[in-house]
C-alpha cells in the first residue's frame, strides 16, 4: 500500500483564478471555465438538497401502509419535484458541468473552454431554467411524474405544467450548449501532442456524453413544447381527438430520455477511470477499448428507447428488436467493468476517499447493470414494469453509479479547485455511510417491486411495511452520509492543509499546475510526448 | 518567491504580468503581447479561433436538425395515417405564395453567400449591401407566410379556434379535389369519416402552424443576426483576414433555407 505523501505546509500561490478578484461581479459575469465550473458546483448542490428533500418527504410517507402524511397531489406533486430536480437539474449537469467544465480545457492543455461567453450563457440557462422550475413548484408544483405522459400532461393536468416545462426547455438549452463547448474544445483546442490516444479517459467520456446532449437534447426541447403548445392552444399533435397519438410522446420523450441517461452515467464512468488509475498506480488496462466504449455506449444508447415502452402497445416485432439492442448495450458498458477491474489485479492499491466511491461504484454499477438485464427482457419486464424494481434499478445507475461517481470525482479533484486538502477520516467515513445507507435504502426496493408494490403510489399492503420502513431508514442513513461531505469540505476552505499541486501524485495535465491553477490555466503552454496514466514512469513514492 | 500564507498576493505582480509597456501595444490592441485584435486570448492563433467557431457552429446546426426532425417526424407517421386528410391540408395551402417564399429564400441564400464572398475579398460596401439584400429578402418572405397565416384565418383554418372543414360549395380547391381523388370523395361522402377528416383536418394544421411558425421564428433570428452584422460591417470590423461572423451565419441562414426546402414540399406539394 503507497502512502500519500502530504505536504505539512507549501507556500500559497501567486494568483490563482480565485484571487484574481473577489467582487460579486467577477464571478457572475466570468468567463472563466474555473469559476463556471465552481458556479455549477454551488447551485447543482443547492437542487440536489431541494430533490432530496422531496425524497425524504416520500420515504417519510411510505414508511407506513396508508396514506397518512400527505394526501394523493401532494404525494403526486412531490415526486414529480424529486424526479424533475434530481433528472434535469443535477444528474444531467453534475459532472459535465461542475469537474467537465473545471477540468477538460486544463486535461486538454487549453487556456480556456472554446466559447467562453456561451459556457458563462449555459449557467445562466440553467439558472434561469431552474428558476423557473422552482416558482412553478412554490406555486403549486404539478403532478404529471418527471416523464410528463399525455394526455393527462397535454390535457387533464391541473397544475403549472407550462411554467415547469419551459424552465425544463430552457435548461436543456444550457445543455447544449455546455455539450457543444466541450465538443469544440476537445476537437480544436488540444496542447501540441495530445492525441487523441493519448486523452484522460475523464475527456473521452465527456466527449461522448456531448455527443449525447447536442443531438438528444433538442428532441426532448421541441417535445414538450409541443406539450406547452397543446396546453396553450387547446389542440396539438397529441390529441386522440385529431387523431393525434399520445404514445407519438412516449416515443418522442424516450428517445431523448434514454440516451440521458447515459449522459447521467457515461461522465461517472470517466471518473472511474481516472480514480481507479490513480489508486492502483496504473495505466488503465485496455485503454482503447474503454475509450471506444464510451462511443459505443452513446451510440447504441440512442437505438434502445422502446425499452421503456413494451406495455404501451407497440409492435412486439418492434419490442424483440428493442430487447435485443438493451442488452447490446450492456456490453460496452460490461467492457468497462471488465477493464477496471483488471486494472485493480496487481496494483497498488490506496485506500483513498474517492478511491472508496470509486470502488463502491463498480459494485452498485454493477447490480444496476445486471438488474437492468432483467428489465430489458421482455418477459420480465412485464411483470416489473412500473413497480419498485424499475426504480431500485436505476437508482443504482443513477445514485449508487453517477452519485458515487460524482462525488468521488469531487474529492479528487478538490485540492486541485480549492487548494485544500479535507479530512481524509471524514471523507472515508462518509463514504462508508452513503454506501451503506445507500444499499439499506434501495436493495428492498428491488423485491418490493419483484412482489409487486407499484411505483408512484403512497400507500401499500400491510405486508409490505418491514421492507418499506428498512428502506426509509436506508435513506435517513443516506441522506446524512451526504451531509457530511457539505459540512467537512466547507470546513476545510478555511482550515484544510494546502494541497500543493499534485497531492494525489497522479498523471495528467491537471496535476501539473498549481492547485488552484492559475487564471490561464498553465504558465506555459504544455506540450504533451506520453501516454496518459504513465504511472510506471513515474519515481516510485517512498513510503 | 515565499510569501506568508496570511496575506493576499498582489494580483498584478508575478510572472503572469508585465509592468513595462512594449514597442507596438497600440498596433496590438494595448496588451503586453502581440495577436490581432480579433483573435480572443484563449485561442493560439486565428486560425484555431476560426476552426473552433465552424465547428461550433456545425455542431448546433445538427442540434437544429434534431430540434425540427423531431416535428417533421411526427407530421411523416399522421402523413402517412391520415391521407386523404392530409391531402386536403395541402391543398388547401397557398401554392403560389410558398413558390415565391421558396424563391425569395433561395435569392436570399446566394445574397448570403455573396456577401460572405464580399468579405473574403474585402470589399466592405459590397457585405453590407448583399446583408442587406438579405434583410429585404428575410423580411419579404415573412411578409407573404403573414399574408397566407390570414388567409388561412379567412379560410377558418385556425385549428380550435375558428375552423370548420372547408366546403365545396366555398372551395375550389375542395371541389377539385372531391372531383379529382376518389379515396378523398368515399370519405368525405360517408358521415362517420367525415367527421374523421375534419378533426384530422385539424392536426394537418396544427402541423402546419407549429412547423412554419417553427421555422419562422428561426428567420426573425437569423434577421436578427444578420441586421446586428451589417451593422458591424458598416463599422469596419470585418476585413479580408477576419470575417468569421458573417461565414458562420451564413452557415445558419442556409441551414434555415434548407428546413424550407424540406418543409415546402413536405406540406405544399405533396397532393396527390
Amino acid at each position: 500500500m503507497t502512502a500519500i505523501n502530504y505536504p505539512e505546509s507549501a507556500p500559497v500561490v501567486e494568483e490563482n483564478y480565485l484571487n484574481v478578484s473577489y467582487d460579486v461581479k467577477s464571478w457572475l459575469l466570468t468567463l472563466d471555465h474555473k469559476r463556471i465550473g465552481v458556479l455549477y458546483m454551488i447551485t447543482v448542490t443547492l437542487f440536489f438538497f431541494l430533490g432530496g428533500f422531496a425524497a425524504i418527504m416520500l420515504r417519510l410517507e411510505l414508511a407506513t401502509p396508508k396514506a397518512d402524511l400527505m394526501q394523493t397531489e401532494m404525494y403526486n406533486r412531490m415526486f414529480t419535484m424529486h424526479g424533475v430536480l434530481m433528472v434535469f437539474f443535477f444528474l444531467i449537469p453534475a459532472i459535465p458541468s461542475v469537474l467537465g467544465n473545471f477540468l477538460i480545457p486544463i486535461m486538454v492543455g487549453a487556456k480556456d473552454m472554446a466559447f467562453p461567453r456561451i459556457n458563462l450563457l449555459s449557467w445562466y440557462l440553467y439558472m434561469t431554467g431552474g428558476t423557473i422550475v422552482l416558482v412553478s413548484i412554490i406555486f403549486g408544483g404539478l403532478d404529471t411524474g418527471w416523464t410528463f405522459y399525455t394526455p393527462y400532461s397535454s390535457q387533464f393536468a391541473i397544475g403549472n405544467v407550462i411554467l415547469a416545462l419551459v424552465g425544463i426547455f430552457i435548461n436543456g438549452f444550457g445543455s447544449i450548449f455546455t455539450g457543444l463547448n466541450i465538443i469544440v474544445t476537445v476537437h480544436k483546442m488540444r496542447a501540441p501532442g495530445l492525441t487523441w490516444g493519448r486523452l484522460p479517459l475523464f475527456v473521452w467520456a465527456n466527449y461522448a456524453t456531448s455527443l449525447i446532449m447536442v443531438l438528444g437534447t433538442p428532441v426532448v426541447a421541441i417535445t414538450l413544447g409541443l406539450v406547452v403548445v397543446e396546453r396553450l392552444w387547446g389542440v396539438g399533435i397529441f390529441d386522440y381527438r385529431l387523431g393525434g397519438d399520445p404514445i407519438l410522446f412516449q416515443h418522442l420523450f424516450w428517445f431523448y430520455s434514454h440516451p440521458a441517461v447515459y449522459i447521467m452515467v457515461l461522465p461517472a464512468m470517466g471518473v472511474i477511470s481516472e480514480l481507479i488509475a490513480c489508486f492502483s498506480r496504473r495505466r488503465i488496462f485496455g485503454y482503447e477499448f474503454v475509450a471506444i466504449s464510451s462511443l459505443a455506449i452513446a451510440f447504441v444508447g440512442f437505438l434502445v428507447w422502446g425499452h421503456h415502452m413494451f406495455v404501451s402497445g407497440q409492435s412486439i416485432y418492434g419490442a424483440m428488436i428493442f430487447s435485443f439492442l438493451s442488452f447490446f448495450v450492456a456490453i460496452p458498458s460490461a467492457v468497462k467493468v471488465f477493464n477496471w477491474t483488471a486494472t485493480l489485479y496487481k496494483g497498488s492499491i490506496v485506500w483513498s476517499t474517492p478511491m472508496m466511491y470509486a470502488l463502491g461504484f463498480i459494485g452498485l454499477f454493477t447490480v444496476g447493470g445486471l438488474t437492468g438485464l432483467f428489465c430489458a427482457s421482455l418477459g420480465t419486464n412485464i411483470h416489473i414494469h412500473d413497480t419498485y424494481f424499475i426504480i431500485a434499478h436505476f437508482h443504482y445507475i443513477m445514485v449508487g453509479g453517477t452519485i458515487m461517481g460524482y462525488l468521488g470525482g469531487i474529492h479528487f479533484w478538490w485540492p486541485k479547485i480549492t487548494g485544500r486538502l479535507y479530512n481524509e477520516t471524514a471523507g472515508k467515513v462518509s463514504a462508508v455511510i452513503v454506501f451503506l445507507g445507500f444499499n439499506l435504502t434501495f436493495f428492498p426496493q428491488f423485491i418490493l417491486g419483484y412482489v409487486g408494490m407499484p411505483r408512484r403510489y403512497h400507500f401499500y399492503p400491510e405486508e409490505f411495511q418491514l421492507l418499506n420502513v428498512m428502506s426509509s431508514a436506508g435513506a435517513t442513513i443516506l441522506g446524512f452520509g451526504y451531509l457530511m461531505p457539505l459540512v467537512y469540505l466547507i470546513w476545510s476552505l478555511r482550515h484544510g492543509k494546502i494541497a500543493g499541486p499534485n497531492p494525489w501524485q497522479a498523471t495528467g495535465l491537471e496535476w501539473e499546475t498549481s492547485s488552484p491553477p492559475p487564471p490561464e490555466n498553465f504558465l506555459e503552454k504544455p506540450v504533451v510526448n506520453h501516454e496518459a496514466y504513465n504511472y510506471h514512469e513515474q519515481e516510485p513514492t517512498p513510503n | 518567491m515565499t510569501q506568508s500564507t496570511a496575506s493576499i498576493p498582489d494580483p498584478h505582480a508575478g510572472p503572469l504580468h508585465d509592468d513595462h509597456a512594449h514597442a507596438g501595444d497600440a498596433a496590438q490592441g494595448g496588451h503586453g503581447h502581440s495577436h490581432p485584435a480579433h483573435v480572443a486570448h484563449h485561442f493560439d492563433d486565428a486560425e484555431q479561433q476560426k476552426d473552433a467557431a465552424t465547428l461550433g457552429m456545425w455542431c448546433f446546426l445538427a442540434t437544429e436538425v434534431l430540434f425540427f426532425g423531431g416535428l417533421f417526424l411526427g407530421y411523416a407517421i399522421y402523413r402517412q395515417r391520415y391521407p386523404e386528410a392530409f391531402l386536403i391540408g395541402s391543398h388547401h395551402l397557398k401554392l403560389t405564395h410558398g413558390t415565391v417564399n421558396t424563391f425569395i429564400l433561395l435569392f436570399s441564400s446566394l445574397t448570403v453567400a455573396l456577401s460572405v464572398h464580399a468579405a473574403a475579398t474585402g470589399n466592405r460596401k459590397g457585405i453590407v449591401r448583399y446583408l442587406i439584400g438579405t434583410l429585404i429578402l428575410g423580411f419579404a418572405f415573412l411578409g407573404v407566410k403573414a399574408s397566407e397565416y390570414y388567409g388561412e384565418y379567412q379560410e377558418k383554418l385556425i385549428p380550435k379556434l375558428l375552423f370548420e372543414l372547408p366546403d365545396p360549395a366555398h372551395s375550389e380547391h375542395m371541389k377539385e379535389l372531391l372531383e379529382h381523388n376518389p379515396r378523398v370523395k368515399a370519405a368525405y361522402d360517408d358521415p362517420v369519416r367525415r367527421k374523421g377528416l375534419e378533426q384530422q383536418l385539424q392536426l394537418f394544421f396544427v402541423f402546419y402552424f407549429c412547423m412554419t411558425g417553427l421555422h419562422a421564428s428561426h428567420m426573425i433570428i437569423g434577421i436578427g443576426v444578420m441586421s446586428w452584422l451589417t451593422w458591424r460591417a458598416h463599422k469596419g470590423h470585418f476585413s479580408a483576414e477576419y470575417h468569421t461572423p458573417i461565414e458562420i451565419s451564413g452557415l445558419y441562414w442556409h441551414f434555415v433555407d434548407i428546413v424550407w426546402i424540406f418543409l415546402f414540399p413536405m406540406t405544399y406539394l405533396l397532393r396527390h
